[in-house]
């Protein structure tokens, strides 16, 4: 191999280097970041609104012109130079400086909301003080370590979605794409929570007051979402509160089926989803670093499925400690909503089996099957002994270290703080249980595929470096085969990158969706034919 | 068990080895001097770019070969002795094979111009020559100007890549317009501009006289022959073309023209001996085909029909229709069936070219001006889809067909801006027609009713 150390070689030069304006915005960007770092160790900014609003549109502005003068005066066109030259995007020095930092901002912000300036019962300090005026403005309520949590998130989106918007100005689906992701953002994750808050109290609401609810965050990606206080707060704030709670079982039951079988799981993790939202545009410089080898495969199947099976666990135990057992007084008891959840598993793993065994892998089945009968086993434990916790474990544990190792550890540490050195999607590949059960149904019930064009393919490696997932695209591509993988996201990035045209994400006919023939173009017609015998 | 010996790693000989291995239990071995796992030579230029690392472009794990019994062996093989079954490597070593493949691709041109083996001139063909350019190329100060020599589809990716380094390019094409040896008039006219649009110095007509040497052996300047002019550089890249890499066996006694001659089961005159690839030289050319290939997919195709041979399923190498891709810098490129240039093309042979207004996008339609059959399509910044164009050309479809059904083969993603109707409105005006153009079918992509 070569001995040719191509760092040094290209220490400040293009397409490492930056130019004057964008050092300049780079400045600019971190004074921005300063304000925010200045007030978490309590220096105090008398006006907070003016302040908050510098602060932010110094980060803003300097993301901005940073990526205007990295893309405007190049020609429409993949921008990839250099991506394995800076340290920042290829686990260098840069790299590893931001995984910390950002790992730690997590973990303060999860664990010592405290040292952010949150105080419960008087007047906030820190760097949440400085957001007080904001958060009031928006739901009337002082902020919290959350409040500014979700305005940074949305700044990054915002931001980095229109510098992705720019890198790909040549590609209408990222275009429309990342403007969708922003929104949804925006308005459902951001605004309208903040302003449904308003609400609380009001007559509407019967003078009940409704838990925090971004609309577009579907059980299990929102795992506590049935949980008893929520339950309890959706059904005393009338008939909006009802509704908002048939809506959220609807979602994950009737909306999410409907619209992965229509076009794959895409329409929600790259076009809703804010933690989709947020790798796609902030995270969007270290998609090439996640893993492809078939290994790292092999441990996402097992993790994200065990997340799945813990989540399903954790809901039935939680929504089962506070049910009632006496049918006369609510329909719904410990008992029917057992029986419930084990017909529907059952249903659903005997589709599985009967149906769509040869569409997956050995090791899948198996774990179907074990994971089955675990959870078919606990359920029956509870029937036959009597026993006032389900599986074993009371529920409140089961709830808290979901919420501990999952909601936080895994979704926020490790997913959005890890992004520099195991990629953006560590989360969604690995962690999230609706990306998981959206995938198990895109593999085995849906119309979107991507499409290997013939025999284009020149196994070049663009498409499988850059999939975020960590799909190996070219093992298929250059067999001829349409890629249909459980965990593809589908944002398109494989498509764009391609430098022979090879990939389209699209949505057809079940029939003959997945090619487990190898169907090369160009060869002789007799000879496929042999070749595909098996 | 049979010893089944493959001269080169490269897509030819490892399509090879992988289909004998799925059709059989021989014993594989694959022989090759310029790495130890095979890689994708179509993408050496991200390399060299930061697109991705050298690891990236191989397409396998290293595990692959050993759990697939592929046995892999690092050397050149310096010597063939066919009647004893021998093969010699690295001038001392012997080895013996059963049936021996040979899939030694190409090598660069270089045609005696003076200077050429200066230091600092180099091809970019092999994973050293991409070492090589680290060298003579790593940035803009080291590499003040590069010299591009050769105006094909390597000079190109060449150009692009020291382009994004801001290395200033010279590139000097033989051919009054780019590659107009391929292609028909209009595109190379637009990729003429694009070239220049991204800051390199095209030089069209002009040819190379001499490489000037300074006084450590290494490349000054060069001198262009048609005007005399010296260009200062520091790097000049040879990419006028690639000719089989069949050195090595010409005192084999196996047959050899440019390359290593083959009938339709990609045999060679002596018996257990097969070539494949880049490096095969068909004693008639198949159709419209040069007899020699030097072509990704050609390697790929061969690759598989030799295994059928090779395992007891004696079959002919029987292409189907003639594609091809490529990417000028910005502008991606794919052909289907056949669309000569000017310079080349038949008598009954028709063009029907459409350029969009502003963008550089733009498709040639080629057809037969009497019987009004489709012959071929080149586009430029709109993909096709292969499986429909490769099933028109099967039913032989006229082009008023395929005008009308263009949308059909699209290919690009989703909410991309469509051009079909653009398309048949010029198509109409041109030839006096009405074609109104069909809305998408999936019923007829996918062939479903
Ligand atoms: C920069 C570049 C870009 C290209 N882009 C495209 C493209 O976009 N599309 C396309 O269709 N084609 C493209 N090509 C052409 C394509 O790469 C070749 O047609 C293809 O790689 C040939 O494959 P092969 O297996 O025949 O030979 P090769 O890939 O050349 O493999 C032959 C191997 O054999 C080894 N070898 C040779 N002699 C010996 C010996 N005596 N002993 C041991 N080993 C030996 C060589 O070192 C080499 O590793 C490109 C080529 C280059 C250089
Ligand atoms: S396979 Fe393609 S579309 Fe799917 S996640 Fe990977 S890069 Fe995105
Ligand atoms: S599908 Fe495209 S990007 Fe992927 S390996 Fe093939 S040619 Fe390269």
């Amino acid at each position: 191999m070569s001995t040719y150390d191509r760092s040094m070689a290209l220490t400040g030069q293009p397409p490492k280097s930056l130019n004057r304006h964008q050092k300049i915005a780079t400045l600019i960007g971190m004074f921005g970041l300063t304000i925010m770092l200045l007030a978490m160790f309590n220096v105090s900014f008398p006006q907070k609104g003016l302040w908050l609003s510098i602060s932010l549109a110094a980060i803003f502005t300097g993301t901005l012109w940073f990526s205007w003068e990295a893309y405007s005066h190049k020609l429409p066109g993949i921008k990839n130079d250099g991506v394995w030259f800076k340290s920042i995007s290829s686990r260098g020095f840069w790299g590893w400086i931001a995984g910390i930092a950002l790992t730690g901002f997590y973990i303060v912000l999860y664990f010592y909301p405290e040292y952010l300036g949150l105080v419960r019962d008087g007047d906030n300090k820190g760097v949440i003080a400085l957001f007080d005026p904001l958060s009031k403005a928006l739901s009337g309520n002082p902020a919290s370590q959350w409040f500014v949590y979700g305005t940074l998130y949305t700044v990054a989106i915002l931001a980095f979605g229109i510098k992705f918007m720019w890198k790909y100005r040549h590609n209408r689906y990222e275009r429309i794409r990342t403007m969708s992701v922003m929104f949804f953002q925006t308005a459902f994750a951001f605004i309208i929570p903040e302003v449904m808050a308003r609400l609380n109290g009001d007559k509407i609401l019967n003078g009940g007051s409704l838990p925090y609810y971004d609309l577009k965050n579907v059980w299990p990606l929102n795992y506590y979402n049935f949980e008893g206080y929520r339950i309890k707060a959706f059904l005393s704030s009338g008939d909006i509160g009802f509704a908002l709670l048939i809506f959220g079982i609807l979602s994950i039951f009737v909306i999410t089926p409907i619209l992965t079988y229509k076009y794959g799981k895409r329409w929600y993790c790259s076009w809703v989803c804010g933690c989709g939202g947020l790798a796609e545009t902030a995270g969007d410089s270290f998609r090439q670093l996640s893993d492809k080898s078939l290994k790292a495969w092999k441990i996402e199947r097992w993790v994200v499925h065990s997340v799945v099976v813990f989540v399903t666990l954790m809901t039935t135990a939680v929504v089962y400690s506070y049910l009632g057992t006496d049918t006369s007084k609510y329909w719904l008891t410990k008992s029917t909503f057992l029986i419930g959840v084990a017909s529907l598993l059952t249903l659903v793993f005997a589709w599985v089996m009967l149906f769509k065994r040869e569409q997956l892998q050995k090791d899948a089945q198996y774990g179907a099957i074990g994971y089955f009968v675990i959870i078919m086993a606990l359920i029956g434990m509870h029937f036959f002994s009597g026993d006032g916790n389900v599986f074993l474990f009371k529920s409140e544990t089961l709830r808290k270290s979901y919420s501990f190792l999952i909601g936080s550890i895994f979704s926020g540490v490790i997913g959005t703080g890890f992004y520099p050195i195991f990629g953006n999607r560590v989360w969604c590949r690995f962690g999230c249980p609706m990306a998981a059960i959206l995938g198990f149904q895109q593999r085995l019930f849906s119309r979107f595929r991507i499409t290997t064009n013939g025999g284009q393919c020149i196994s070049c490696g663009n498409c499988s470096t850059y999939c975020e997932m960590g799909i190996d695209v070219r093992a298929y591509a250059q067999k001829g085969e349409n890629i249909v993988r459980s965990s593809c996201v589908g944002c398109g990035i494989c498509s764009a990158v391609c430098p022979r045209g090879v990939l389209k994400l699209e949505n057809g006919p079940l029939k003959g969706r997945i090619d487990s023939n190898q169907v090369l173009l160009g060869n002789d017609v007799d000879l496929m034919s042999l070749v595909n015998q098996k | 068990m049979e010893n089944i010996v493959i001269i080169g790693n490269g897509i030819a000989g490892v399509t090879a080895a992988r289909h004998i291995r799925k059709l059989s239990n021989k014993r594989i071995i694959i022989i090759s001097g310029e790495t130890d796992y095979f890689f994708s030579r179509t993408a050496l230029m991200y390399v060299y770019m930061g697109h991705m690392k050298f690891e990236h472009i191989q397409p396998y794990e290293d595990w692959f070969w050993e759990k697939n019994r592929i046995e892999l062996m690092r050397g050149f093989v310096t010597q063939v002795i066919t009647e004893n079954k021998q093969l010699v490597v690295d001038g001392s070593r012997s080895l013996h094979y059963d049936k021996l493949i040979i899939a030694t691709g190409s090598k660069p041109n270089k045609f005696g111009w003076p200077g050429q083996d200066l230091h600092g001139v180099q091809g970019l063909y092999s994973k050293q020559d991409l070492d090589l350019l680290e060298t003579n190329a790593p940035n803009k100060d080291v590499c003040k100007r590069a010299v591009i020599v050769g105006g094909g589809l390597i000079g190109i990716e060449l150009a692009e890549m020291l382009r994004s380094r801001d290395i200033p390019v010279t590139f000097l094409v033989r051919e009054s317009s780019f590659w107009n040896g391929v292609l028909p008039e209009g595109e190379s006219q637009m990729i003429n501009e694009h070239i220049s649009e991204h800051h390199i110095d095209l030089r069209l007509s002009s040819n190379l006289k001499e490489i000037v040497s300074d006084e450590n052996g290494k490349v000054k300047s060069i001198i262009v022959a048609e005007t005399g002019e010296e260009i200062t550089c520091d790097m000049v890249g040879l990419t006028a073309g690639v000719s089989p890499n069949i050195d090595f066996l010409k005192e084999s006694g196996i047959e050899l023209g440019r390359g290593v001659k083959v009938n339709r089961f990609l045999e060679t005159n002596v018996e257990d001996v097969y070539a494949i690839g880049d490096c095969a030289e068909q004693h008639q050319a198949i159709g419209n085909r040069r007899p020699i290939e030097a072509v990704w997919y050609t390697g790929r195709m061969m690759g598989e029909t030799v295994a059928q041979t090779i395992c007891g399923n004696k079959i002919e190498y029987r292409p189907g229709h003639w594609f091809n891709s490529a990417k000028f810098l910005d502008i991606e490129y794919q052909t289907y069936g056949w669309v000569f240039s000017e310079r080349s093309k038949k008598e009954y042979e028709k063009h029907f070219h459409w350029r969009h207004a502003t963008e550089k996008v733009c498709i040639t339609v080629a057809f037969d001006k009497d019987s009004r059959a489709f012959l071929g399509i080149n586009t430029f910044g709109i993909r096709m889809r292969h499986e429909v164009f490769d099933r028109w050309l099967t039913e032989k479809k006229d082009v008023d067909y395929v005008v009308e059904h263009l949308i059909d083969a699209n290919f690009d993603p989703e909410f991309y801006k469509n051009y079909e109707a653009e398309i048949a409105d010029k198509f109409n005006t041109e030839y006096g027609k009405s074609i109104v153009p069909k809305k998408k079918s999936l019923k007829r992509i996918f062939q479903t009713s």
